[in-house]
């Protein structure tokens, strides 16, 4: 086990797979000569050469479908966009061209594509970048979103999604870039679907996905010391599919449900869980189903207001708390 | 040359330069946060495109503005205080750096998505046209932004409609940190718009006096119902791409090549020439323009910070729509 940071992990699945496979090549803006906004292709320009580690121009629409068609005929891309917010411009192309085509097409082409980009608030990045977009992503049927909360993860879904005949959309964090966490030598292909509970409890299941299972953690830390409250903490790392059976048998065992997540809660995925709670296992329960989410407001730039807009480990314990009555 | 001319632009390029200065150094200390893009050695663009309008015009820039809003006439004080996030901002502290407004002096926004100027710029051009206005609407954007569809997209739909915009091409040759031939079929941004049979030109946008003369005549061609136009300035950035990028992708060769082009030094040793200042008056300039500066900054600091996270979400305020008002 080496204990990396998270754009390591990153950067050895990438390497890893050039390595093994030449149709591997990976695109995006400053990603080459530069390294990398996050440093996640560091080095790569200078192993592979620049027609397989590509600088692209700021046309998010045009390069990510150029990877799309590429990939329809046998290359294998991973595109990094600089940061979600600008995936926005190439929505036309993941979702009408590379979530839609092995159906259209009756199961002739299929688009496997990797996409990498970064969502989430970091600090006071204003309104036009600080998107969280998983909720866009995840409701659209061919596409697969999965969402690394530590570095293994970040290794073995990248891993696994470049393998996978799928288009698959990772959506990372500005913030995580740096965590470090460890992941193991030998190679690691992170399952793309399916949930993992990070924390056994039997009291309250607490859901979180990338930086919200950190809040999770942190929040029933809290609760069992203060008030021994045993949460179980479920890290939801694929959000399309999303794991139904295992979101209803961690309900089953605690028959109570928090869901923390950065994004504003319309459309959201704790909206969706508790969709999957009602429709699984609705006579378990023994509270109604919480979420913890942002104040549905466009992110403000000013610091303080920031904070107020974005939950925190201390509102994952406080909706806890109003749950228990304690 | 108008002598009163000289001087505005010697004053405005020294205010651009300190204000700069004095938000790196501000952002040093932890009072502007976020990402913060500075001007220096592109002062000359902004100084004689919009000395060269009229206050009728409106302008839409993108993240690097604050140079555009300060020779707009935004005070000092209300751009400093944007960037601290306080409510004394032009943007009440909710907008930031990237995103300073000010509607009064048609000062339509800063934006932070690359290529998101054209369309914006050219919908405000029909609005000018519908109103059968004589302004123009000033779209500034960088050399990486031309990549977008935006930029074809609007440059023919411009040109289709005859409107009353002038494309203004900010050609600092980067791209962060990818270089104009790396990202560019084509490193001539002006000569994309004869795509669309757009009327185009190239300037030195070192040389605040040709910027202004050239500016000027676009403006004049456009406001005649010619259609819009587009104007390339080729300048320099000195700085990184942002307080986060130590620009590490140039030489320092490079660097001081252009800098020996500076439009302050230059356009500073040409008004002594000419007469149109002494050293005097222009050590007097610089002192003043740091006073403003110092001002901005003291003005930004005792602002108050916005407290209200759901104002202008909507029209009215949010709680009108939770069922509790
Ligand atoms: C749609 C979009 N893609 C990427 C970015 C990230 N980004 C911000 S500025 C920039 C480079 C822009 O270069 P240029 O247009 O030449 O303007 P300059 O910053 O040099 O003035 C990039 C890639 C963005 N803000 N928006
Ligand atoms: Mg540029």
């Amino acid at each position: 086990m080496a204990n990396i940071m998270y754009w390591e992990a990153i950067r050895r699945a990438h390497d890893e797979e050039m390595e093994r496979d030449p149709l591997v090549i990976c695109m995006g803006e400053d990603i080459g000569v530069a390294g990398g906004t996050y440093k996640a292709t560091k080095g790569l320009y200078e192993k592979y050469g620049a027609e397989r580690v590509i600088d692209t121009p700021i046309s998010e629409n045009g390069y990510t479908g150029l990877g799309i068609g590429a990939s329809f005929l046998g290359v294998r891309p991973i595109i990094e966009i600089m940061s979600v917010n600008f995936a926005w411009l190439a929505m036309d192309q993941l979702f009408n061209s590379a979530a839609k085509v092995r159906y259209m097409s009756g199961g002739q082409l299929a688009a496997p594509v990797v996409v990498r980009s970064p969502g989430g608030t970091a600090h006071q990045l204003g309104a036009q970048h600080s998107a969280r977009m998983e909720k866009v992503f995840m409701g659209i049927a061919g596409l697969r979103v999965v969402t690394p909360s530590n570095p293994r993860q970040a290794y073995g879904l990248l891993k696994s999604a470049v393998r996978c005949n799928d288009p698959v959309f990772i959506n990372e964090h500005e913030l995580m870039y740096n965590m470090k966490g460890e992941v193991p030598d030998e190679e690691y292909f992170h399952p793309l679907e399916g949930s993992e509970v990070v924390r056994e409890g039997r009291d309250v299941t607490l859901f979180g996905y990338n930086i919200s299972v950190h809040w999770c953690l942190q929040a029933a830390e809290t609760l069992s010391k203060q008030y021994g409250i045993e949460a179980e903490v479920v890290d939801l790392y694929a959000l399309a599919p999303l794991d139904r059976a295992g979101i209803a048998a961690s309900v089953r065992k605690t028959h109570r449900a928090v869901i923390a997540e950065e994004d504003e809660a319309p459309v959201g995925v704790g909206a969706e869980v508790m969709a999957i709670i009602n429709e699984e296992c609705f006579f378990d329960l023994d509270a109604q189903p919480v979420r913890v989410t942002a104040v549905n407001v466009p992110m403000p730039y000013n610091h303080t207001l920031e904070k107020a807009a974005i939950p925190s480990a201390g509102d994952v314990v406080a909706a806890v708390r109003k749950m228990f009555g304690k | 040359m108008q002598r009163d001319l000289a001087r505005q632009f010697l004053y405005d390029i020294e205010l651009a330069r300190r204000f700069e200065q004095a938000a790196a150094e501000q952002y040093a200390q932890g009072n502007i946060a976020g990402f913060l893009h500075l001007y220096p050695g592109e002062e000359a663009v902004a100084v004689g495109t919009l000395r060269a309008a009229d206050v009728g015009d409106y302008v839409v820039s993108t993240y690097r503005e604050h140079v555009h809003a300060l020779v707009r006439g935004i005070p000092a004080g209300a751009v400093m205080a944007e960037l601290f996030g306080r409510s004394g901002g032009c943007s009440g502290g909710y907008g930031g750096s990237m995103h300073l407004f000010d509607r009064e002096r048609r000062f339509l926004g800063g934006y932070a998505i690359v290529g998101e100027t054209f369309p914006v710029a050219t919908g405000v051009a029909y609005w000018l046209r519908m109103n059968e206005a004589s302004d123009v609407a000033l779209c500034y954007f960088g050399d990486g932004a031309v990549n977008q569809g935006t930029f074809h997209e609007s440059l023919n739909m411009a040109a289709l409609w005859k409107l009353p915009v002038l494309f203004i091409c900010e050609n600092n040759h980067y791209q962060i940190g990818t270089e104009i031939h790396r990202h560019s079929a084509l490193a001539e941004v002006y000569q994309r718009a004869c795509a669309y049979g757009i009327d185009s030109r190239r300037v030195d946008g070192m040389d605040v006096l040709a910027v202004y003369e050239e500016t000027r005549e676009a403006l004049h061609y456009v406001r005649d119902g010619h259609g819009p136009c587009l104007l390339e300035c080729e300048t320099y950035r000195y700085r990184g791409h942002s307080m986060a990028d130590a620009g590490a992708y140039r030489s320092a060769l490079e660097v001081a090549e252009l800098r020996a082009r500076d439009p302050l030094l230059t356009f500073t040793q040409r008004a002594l020439e000419a007469g149109w200042v002494t050293q005097e008056e222009a050590d007097e300039m610089g002192a003043r323009a740091g006073r403003e500066v110092e001002a901005a900054v003291a003005f930004a600091e005792q602002s108050p910070p916005p407290t209200q996270l759901d104002k202008d979400v909507y029209v009215r305020p949010l709680d009108l729509y939770r069922g509790d008002a």
